[in-house]
Order: structure tokens, then sequence, then C-alpha cells
């Protein structure tokens, strides 16, 4: 049943991008059949995705293609049912978001053609790989996606950073697929066979299993964009078109920590706690990271897709602390850390789309990248601002959206920690948890920044002050989004109870109480420990919010609200370049953390005297500088060393094979 | 329906009590510099002065200055709910445990800060900008120190932790030590107190709290007022109890409620005595000495913490 549903969802999304062939001229045909089709296999895999997940019926299958020897296994459980349920929703909302957005695209020197066909075949990559069962199904399914996202990210080539970051978006997937086909080769040569249930039961030494699990977790890393991996994703997000990025950001990063998890818990099995810690100590640091660098963005989707990194490593920490306490022996708190991770997978999903196409929508209608130059849009775009609003309060983890809810899951696996007898650790998991704390403040300020930036004050470009609401496509696709991330924040205990589904594929007793409460209350772990009552929170907010205006209500007909002017000290009007900036808004952040980031400053006078002058700030990152510039340098001095060898004299290049056969000769007669 | 109709009262307690202690703590102050000051209940008078006063809003504000200040007074209101003053084991304490009540405040400054860039003035933008950075140094103290606390008594249900911290026959952990006096750290710089913050001044130099609700008068003044003294109320009882938890009541039979709010009115007031003392006693502090003094908070629980680890776990 839900296999089958599966299935429609792969043929949606591949017919999607391949039906408009047919008529590549006419734009509202590609459109029409490009959208409803991308939609429709949304639908689809939100139903199977579920159903599976729910303990419904997954699936198996074997279907008659592929190498002779190796036809082409498919299986649907809970953790893949899960997944696809994530994607397909994120592209079910593209879906609606689209059309309207891309008919600015329409009049650009590009057809939309290579758009929509690389947009379907992208989701169509994401969904085999999902529900690939074998190694070469899921090589095939994730070179689709990389590639076809490629061409989403160099779609407007005719700017050089497009192109620039497509290339090493693409450099960076490749590397990274080369160590994922490594990792699977030491599974198989183990296992003697390409599918999972082989690889499943491949016996290895403690080394062996190790070393599949770095290749694991560098080519997996490398795809979710972890520290010091993550430096594709910053520069390939910004520049491609916005319901993309919501895909690619939202969605195709959950596809990499899916590969992780089959990976680690499923195939590989027997988990090192120290695995757990390497993860860990990734996780936070990518976290931490993240958001430090988001918060000296001024690009809005540049800023958004630091975030992402932030995000990651909040999802790895959750992952983290899971296989710390499955290496150790607890498997009741390890599906307690996945379950934190999981659900941390699905608030990422839906509020960074959410904010990607809230932002989508003001680089349309604004037409400013730069955060300096917006302001005041919540004026103009009342709805996109309502909708970016509930995004900033879930992303910032704060009750009662959704992004806390998994933030707090993640906070009580952490303060499980004790239960461990190695005292190290013990007290390591403590600082992680700090810097989970850390984490979440900072990203409150930054999203105070962006929206305090972006929506409020006066604007301050004329783009901004004329900017108007879009069409209702767009609008409807965020609000969809903002009601989902309050339903996931205000009702928990359901995810949490379908997500245990998930968590028992591989420890097999599932988590403590969830819901020893009811629905109304969250226990993970024993009622008297720990409980969070979302239902009740809304309630009460609520109530004490009624009972204020009540208050006041009285009040407020006596003495109506008197508009005036903003309070100027006695100077003259206030304009919009005295309101404070996204630079200066973080400048004591800036200074305090100053290490973190590379700056260059500088500041010059004006040539004639008068007061005023130039100021520059330059804030670039650490891993470029230190680690693949050096890299970088080193291959371009290496092939420039190897160049000499070529001097494209056919003498040369003689000499060259019969000393190579010579060597051959020598070595095959040994 | 005991329990409820208690929560209810001790809500009540918290949020018409929270004007007395800031008033309390002003009084003892001005006693300490040889003023005559105003009366412990004068901000009651304030407020209800406020909730009388036109309200003024500038054209450039948007709908999220209104919202604001209900935000942040019904969110501060619905933590006071959570808050085991008098006694414990009443039914709204399962609601949220100390992480989502660290939530709570950081959804209150959230649109407090909203609020400050809202106008477009350089103020509001630059009392934003400050609250920002310190609660983002504050945060992690805060949880920390807590984590210290719950990691001992194995919950980080309020409740849970006063009632086993009562059970207990009396013994100082060290970790306590470490976490007591980093939360005491904590608390003043979230509550906006001196040295972090000067709740009494007007100067651009030195002002946090003041600068983000500059532009706001009438009852949203009063609201926004009303809801940074909860919050010093909040803090202050969490302090208390945790630390010193005898006293709270752990039945609802009239006498031990009694006790418990004769008990947790005088730590109140030793409590705000000594604030007023350190206040006397402390000058304000740049801003950017605040990272090194919420640095200090850090450090301190993590002390704790580690000492829990090392020296308490068996």
């Amino acid at each position: 049943m839900s296999m089958s549903y599966a299935y429609v969802a792969v043929v949606a999304a591949l017919l999607s991008g391949l039906l408009p062939l047919l008529w590549p001229r006419n734009g509202m045909a590609v459109k029409m059949t490009a959208f409803p089709l991308l939609g429709i296999s949304g639908l689809a895999g939100v139903i199977s995705g579920v159903t599976a997940l729910a303990g419904g019926k997954g699936g198996r299958d074997i279907l008659p293609v592929g190498l002779p020897w190796l036809n082409c296994h498919l299986r649907l459980d809970a953790l893949s049912g899960f997944f696809l349920a994530v994607v397909s929703l994120v592209a079910l909302v593209a879906a609606i978001y689209g059309p309207a957005y891309v008919r600015e695209y329409e009049e650009g020197p590009q057809p939309l053609l290579p758009l929509t066909l690389f947009t379907g075949l992208f989701v169509a990559g994401m969904d085999i790989v999902l529900l690939a069962a074998d190694a070469f199904s899921f090589m095939i399914g994730w070179e689709m996606m990389s590639v076809t996202s490629y061409f989403l990210v160099a779609y407007q080539h005719q700017h050089e950073v497009n192109r620039q970051a497509a290339f090493i978006y693409l450099l960076m997937a490749q590397v990274g697929g080369l160590f994922i086909l490594l990792g699977y080769g030491v599974l198989a040569g183990f296992g003697q066979g390409f599918d999972f249930t082989h690889m499943a039961r491949a016996q290895l030494s403690d080394g062996w299993s190790t070393v599949a699990f770095l290749l694991a977790f560098i080519g997996f890393g490398m795809k979710a964009g972890v520290v010091p991996l993550h430096v594709w994703l910053p520069q390939a997000h910004p520049v491609a078109p916005s319901h993309v990025s919501a895909l690619m950001s939202g969605v195709m990063l959950k596809v990499a920590v899916y590969g992780f998890i089959r990976f680690t818990y499923h195939l590989l099995g027997g988990i090192h706690w120290q695995w757990g810690a390497l993860a860990l100590f990734v996780g936070s640091s990518s976290a931490v990271l993240g958001v430090l660098y988001a918060l000296m963005q001024h690009d809005l989707k540049r800023l958004l897709a630091y975030h992402s990194v932030e995000n990651i490593g909040i999802i790895y920490i959750g992952l983290g602390l899971s296989m710390i306490f499955a290496g150790t022996g607890h498997p009741a708190l390890a599906a307690l850390g996945l379950v934190a991770a999981l659900y941390h997978c699905l608030n990422h999903a839906l509020f960074k789309s959410l904010l990607f196409f809230g932002a989508g929508v003001i680089l349309q209608q604004s037409h400013e990248h730069d955060l300096e130059k917006m302001g005041g849009l919540i004026r103009r775009l009342p709805v996109t601002a309502t909708c970016f609003l509930i995004g900033c309060i879930s992303i910032s983890a704060l009750p009662p959206f959704n992004g806390f809810v998994s933030e707090w899951l993640t906070f009580q696996t952490a303060l499980q920690g004790p239960v461990l007898t190695n005292n190290i650790l013990a007290a390591l998991i403590p600082v992680a948890a700090a810097v989970l704390a850390l984490t979440g403040a900072l990203a409150a300020a930054c999203f105070v920044k962006v929206y305090g930036v972006c929506f409020l004050g006066l604007p301050r470009s004329e783009n901004c002050a004329s900017a108007r609401e879009t069409g209702q496509g767009p609008l409807l696709g965020q609000i969809l989004l903002a009601l989902l991330c309050l339903f996931f924040g205000v009702l928990p205990s359901w995810t949490v109870g379908r997500l245990e589904h998930v968590a028992r594929l591989f420890f097999p007793g599932g988590m403590p109480e969830t819901t020893a409460h009811g629905w109304l209350w969250l226990t993970p772990v024993a009622p008297h420990v720990a409980s969070y009552g979302a239902p009740m929170v809304l309630l009460g907010v609520g109530l004490a919010w009624l009972l204020s205006w009540l208050w006041v209500h009285p009040r407020r007909r006596k003495t109506p609200v008197r508009i005036g002017s903003a309070w100027d000290c006695g100077f003259g009007p206030l304009n919009a370049r005295m309101q404070y900036t996204a630079t200066a808004f973080t400048m004591p952040i800036r200074r305090i953390f100053r290490p973190v980031w590379p700056i260059e400053e500088s500041f010059q006078e004006s040539a004639t005297g008068s007061p005023g002058g130039r100021y520059r700030l330059k804030i670039g990152d650490w891993a470029w500088l230190k680690f693949y510039e050096p890299i970088g340098r080193l291959l371009l001095a290496g092939a420039r060393r190897l160049a000499m060898i070529q001097g494209g004299n056919i003498r040369t290049y003689l000499a060259y094979s019969f000393f190579t056969l010579l060597v051959l000769l020598l070595v095959v007669s040994l | 329906m005991k329990g409820w109709v208690l929560a209810i009262i001790q809500t009540g307690l918290l949020v018409f009590g929270a004007p007395f202690l800031t008033g309390w703590v002003k009084w003892i102050k001005c006693k300490l510099q040889s003023r005559q000051g105003p009366p412990p209940w004068q901000p009651y008078r304030d407020l209800v002065r406020l909730f009388g006063k036109e309200v003024v809003v500038a054209e450039s504000a948007s709908p999220i200055f209104r919202i604001a200040p209900y935000v942040v007074f019904s969110i501060t209101a619905l933590a006071c709910s959570v808050v085991p003053m008098v006694a414990i084991g009443l039914p709204t304490a399962a609601i949220a445990d100390v992480i989502v009540l660290v939530g709570f405040f950081a959804l209150g400054r959230f649109f407090l800060a909203l609020a400050g860039m809202d106008v477009g003035t350089a103020f509001g933008g630059m009392g934003s900008s400050r609250e920002m950075t310190i609660a983002s140094l504050a945060e992690p103290a805060m949880l920390m120190g807590v984590f210290t606390l719950a990691m001992t008594v194995h919950s980080t249900n309020l409740a849970t932790m006063i009632g086993y911290l009562i059970a207990q026959p009396f013994q100082l952990y060290p970790s306590f030590v470490f976490a007591a006096m980093g939360l005491v750290l904590v608390a003043v710089a979230e509550t906006g107190r001196i040295p972090v913050d000067n709740p009494a001044t007007h100067l651009e130099l030195t002002m946090v709290h003041e600068a983000m609700i500059l532009e706001y008068s009438g009852r949203h003044l009063a609201l926004m007022e009303w809801g940074a003294m909860l919050k010093l109320m909040i803090y202050s009882v969490l302090l208390v109890n945790l630390f010193c938890p005898w006293g709270v009541a752990n039945d609802f039979t009239p006498l031990p409620l009694l006790l418990g709010l004769a008990v947790i009115t005088g730590k109140l007031l030793l409590l705000g005595t000594a604030l007023a003392v350190a206040e006397t006693g402390l000058a304000k502090m740049r801003l950017f000495r605040v990272p090194q003094y919420l640095g200090l908070a850090f450090i301190l629980c993590l002390l704790g913490m580690l000492s829990h680890v090392i020296l308490e776990v068996n």
C-alpha cells in the first residue's frame, strides 16, 4: 500500500521533470505540467511516508532493472518513511509556492525548462535515495540528487558568482560521494553483497568498522554541511532560486542525515561510543560556529544557509548523544537521543523552508539581497511578515513553537549524562548542552537582527518602500508551513510517539515513558523528571493575554491611542539612516567573539577633508583560509609540476609510452 | 481542584506581589543612601497612573509595537504560574520545567528586542542589540547552573527539585555552592540590575532595558514595567526556594500554607535587602566588561557541574 504510493511519488516527480520537454517553448504549459505533478509527487510521498511511519505496512520490493546480477532492491520502513514524508511535504509546498514565484524567471534570459526539469529529477533522486535498499540504487539516487542540484545552483549562470558556487558545490558533492562509495565498499567487501540485508550481516573487526564509519561520516557530513565541510553551503544556497534553496537546505541536507543514520545504525550496527563522541564534538562545533558566522552575514539567504550549518549541528548533537548512549549500553536513552535528532530534522525542514520561501518573496518584491537596504517591510508585506515571524520564533527555539520541542528533547537527553560510568564523558556531555544553549541564545539574537532590520523600522531603500505582496500561491505555501510549525510545536506527543517507531527499529525497547500523562504532556524520561505541556502553554499564554487585555480594555475606550511622531530628541525628524543597522546590531557580539572570524576592517577618511569617510568591513570564514585555500594551493602547485611533462612534443610522448611499456613488462615478468 | 485554585492564588500572589519587591529594594536603597525615598508601595501607584494615561504610538510603529507589551506581560505571568512559591505539588508545575521557564524568558525577550527595533530610532536598536548580547551569554550560564541542580536531584521539574531538597537532610554540596554563586550573577544580569544595567537611569551610555522601552507610554509602558518587575520576582523566588527550600509547604492544609507564605515573604524581603546593599556598594560596569562578568558566572556553574560529576556521583 504505502509502497505503491511511494512509486507514484517517484514517477510523478520524474514526469514533472520530463513531461514539459514535450512543449519546451510554451512557458505556461511547462509550468502547468511541472508544478501540479510535483505536487502530486509530494502528496503521494507524504501519504506513503506517514502510513509507513505510523506502523502501517512498509514494504520491500525487487525491481527487474539494474545490473544482471544485482536487481534494484527497494525498501520502505519507518526510517525511510519518516524522511520520505519530510522530503515530500516540502516538495508539496514548493509546488504550491513555485508557479507564481517562477514568473520572474519567465522574462529572464534563461528558459524555464531547465529549472522544472532538474527540480523534478532532483526530487525523484531524493526519493530514490530514501527507498533504495542496495548500494547501487542508493548511489544512483545520490548522484542524481547531487548532479541535478548542481544544475539548479547554476541555473542563472550569467552571474559569475553562481558558476563559482555551482562548481564548488559539484566538487564537494563528488568528493563526498566518493567517500560514501568507499564506505559501502568496505561493507560490501565483508558482507559479500551489495544489498543492505547482506551488508547489515557483515562481520567487521573494530578497526574496519571504524574505517567504514569514518568514511561515511565524512561523506555524509560533506553533504549535510558540518564544520569544516560546510563551505559549499553558504555559496550554493543563496544563488539558487528560492524554492530550490528551500528544497536543498530544508530537505537535501536531511537526506544526508538519513544516509548517515541508515549507514551507522542499520548497516554498521555495533556502535562505539567513541563515534558518538566524535559526532557530538563535530555537531557542537557546527552548531556554535554556524550561528556565529550567520550573525555576521548581511545577505539574507546566505545568513539562512549558515543557519543550516547550525541546525545540522544540533541534529548531530542529538545523534552523537544517542550513539554515546548506544555504545555504553543504554538503549532507551539512545532511542531518546535519536528521536530528538529526528524531530529536529522535521522541524528544521519546516522552518527553514518557511524562511527561504519568505526570503524568496522579499527578494522578488524588493530586489534587495542586502539586509542593510531593507527595513519597514512589515507594512508592505503583512502576510509574509507574519509567517516569517513565526519562522524566526521557531528557529530560535522559543516555546510554544516546534524548534523548542526538539531542543528541549536534546537537553533532556544530555541531562541523562550522569548514568555513564565514564566520568570524562559524563562531564563533557553537559558542556555540549551548554554549547547548545549558547547556540539557541545566539540564534535568537540573530533572528531579532534579521526581523528587526528587514521588517521593522523605516525602509532604507526605494525598492523596499514600494514592495508589494505576491500572488496567492507563495502566500498559501508560507501560511501552510507556519501552521505546521505551530502544530508540531503544540502537539508534540503524537509525533514523538510515531518517531519512536523509527527508534524501535534499532533499539527494540523504545523510549522510556513518552506520554505517561496523555497527549497533553510530553514526558520523555519519566513524569517526575521532566514534563512539558505544550498545549497548556498555548492555553496559558492565551489566558494571560485575555486577562491583561480585559484589564486594559476599559481604559482603551476612555483614552484611545494617539499617533504621534517618534521621539527625536528635538533635533528634527528621524530618517532611515539613523536606525540601527545589522552591522551595528551585531557589533558587541563581533567584539566579544573576536577570534572566531577573520576580519578585515578599514576606515578611509574622505579626501576633501570634509567630515565622514568610508568604512569597510569584510568578514571571512576560517575554514576557507586555513583549510581549503592551502589544499587548493597545493593542488595547483602539484598540477603545475605535472604540467611540465606535457611539452606538446610528440617524441617526448612516444618516449613516455615506451618507458611505461617497459616498466609494465618488468612488473608482469616479476 | 483544590490544587488548581491554589495554583491560581499563588500566581496572583506572584503577579501582584512583584511591584512590592521592586519598591522594597528601591526603598532600602534610598535609606542606605540617606535619602527620603518613595514608600515600598510606590510602584503600585506608578502602575495605576500609567494605566490611566494616554498612549502615544509613533507613526512609524508596526503592529509588533502594540502586541509586544501583551506578549511580554502574558508570557511572564505564565512563567509565574509554574514557579513554586508557597507550596509544591501544584498541578501547574507539570506544564513547564525549568528549561521551558528559560524558554519563556527568551520568548519575552525576543519580543521586547523586536519592539525596541520597531520604531526605527537609534536608542531602541542599541538597547535591543545590548540586550540580546547579554542574554546570549547569560543563557548558557543559567542553563549550566540549572543542569547542576537537575543532575543532583535527577529532575528538571522545579517542584520535584524543591521537594527533593526539602526531604533531604541538610547537606552542603560543593556543586550547589558554585551553582548558587553562578546563578546569582546570572539573575542580576537577566533582571537588569546594577552592575550590569541600571534601571534608574536614562543615560545612553548605560541603559539596556530602558533604551528598548523608551518609545512606550501609558498602559503599554505599564505592562512592560510590570513584566520587568515580575521577572525580578521570579528570579528572586527561584533563588531563595532552590537554595534555601525550607518552609515551602508540602501539603495543602492551611497551617503549612500560611507558614509557607510567611517564610517566603521573609526570605524575599531579606533577599531584596541584600540586593539593595549590593547595588549601593557596586558601580555600573562598562558594557564590554559584562562578558567577563558572565564568563565568571559560566565558569562557576561549570565548576559546580564538574564537582558534581567528579565528587558527588557514586
